[in-house]
């Protein structure tokens, strides 16, 4: 009985399992790249947990300015530093 | 050391947990009903959403502090390096340049879409704004930058539209019912779609330069 109880609670949990593991991935991930990819599906997951929490207008900043935005800069600055690297071995 | 400071870490952080789980199981103060306040006002507001109406008419100054909060981030990235120059040359082909045509014009609807909504349900001005900020990067990935010959000289005017309309918005008030930002009831509605259609566009600007940021720091480097 105690199961079936937990049952609409699954996608929940699952929602905070992913959102730890990515945020885990993002922080401790060596490969740059790899890191602002996790960044990028933490956000996405962030967005989704808004909506659990039944407040789309944050969800809607989350996903455009946080997940978006922030991942775009990321990336740019992810690509200057890769090109720094390449020059100073 | 490092593992001195690992365990400092983690008390630090249990503690913050501690703090956090107490805060979150202390009963809540009574007696101020935010929401049923906000609903009771709610028709004087010029928008149906209440979000919305917090955010642009009941608690203004706060979003107008945003604005300039973006602009003084601007500010911080241009003093270190000016906008790196356009390219010009010929657009990127292949898929990219394929995906952006049939996006692009996707993008700016949605963003004006997600404008128009925020009257009446989830949107407003920023998601908007970053939406068309979406819409100039991925012009500028694949090779469609003409569009920054325009704003490479007007970049100030462009990045502070939105907070000085506020500012002549707020100004008005200030001097019409003697209240800052205390919109009229009669013409909340029309004021607050002019002061986000302007943050929409000042909040674009803005990020896309944000994106372009510094050209030429490496340059500079020793």
């Amino acid at each position: 009985m105690a199961a079936l109880n937990l049952l609409p609670l699954a996608p929940d949990l699952f929602l905070v399992v992913a959102l730890l593991f990515t945020a885990w991935r993002a922080l401790y991930t060596r490969a740059l790249f790899p890191a602002v990819v996790f960044f990028v599906a933490f956000g996405m997951l962030l967005a989704l947990a808004w909506m659990r929490l039944e407040a789309p207008d944050v969800a809607l900043a989350e996903t455009a300015i946080g997940a978006g935005l922030t991942g775009a800069l990321l990336m740019a600055a992810v690509a200057r530093l890769r090109g720094r690297d390449e020059e100073r071995p | 050391m490092k593992r001195a400071g690992s365990a400092v870490l983690a008390l630090v952080l249990a503690g913050l947990a501690a703090l956090m789980a107490w805060i979150v199981t202390r009963p809540v103060q009574p007696g101020r009903d935010v929401p049923a306040h906000i609903a009771g006002s709610i028709g004087d507001s010029g928008v149906s959403h209440p979000v919305t109406a917090v955010l642009l008419n009941f608690r203004g100054y706060d979003t107008l502090l945003e604005l300039v909060v973006l602009l003084v981030a601007l500010a911080g990235v241009r003093c270190l390096a000016p906008l790196p120059p356009p390219r010009g040359g010929a657009p990127v082909g292949g898929v990219l340049s394929e995906l952006a045509s049939l996006l692009l014009p996707v993008l700016v609807l949605v963003a004006l879409y997600l404008l128009w909504a925020g009257a009446s349900r989830p949107g407003g001005a920023f998601q908007g704004g970053a939406l068309l900020a979406a819409a100039g990067i991925l012009a500028l990935l694949a090779g469609r930058d003409r569009f920054l010959w325009r704003f490479e000289h007007r970049l100030w005017p462009l990045a502070s539209l939105g907070v000085g309309v506020f500012l002549i918005v707020a100004a008005g008030t200030l001097g019409g019912s003697g209240v800052l930002l205390g919109l009229p009831p009669g013409h909340a509605g029309t004021l607050i779609l002019v002061i986000e259609g302007f943050a929409l566009f000042s909040i674009a600007v803005t990020l896309v330069a944000l994106f372009l940021g510094t050209g030429e720091l490496e340059d500079r480097e020793p």
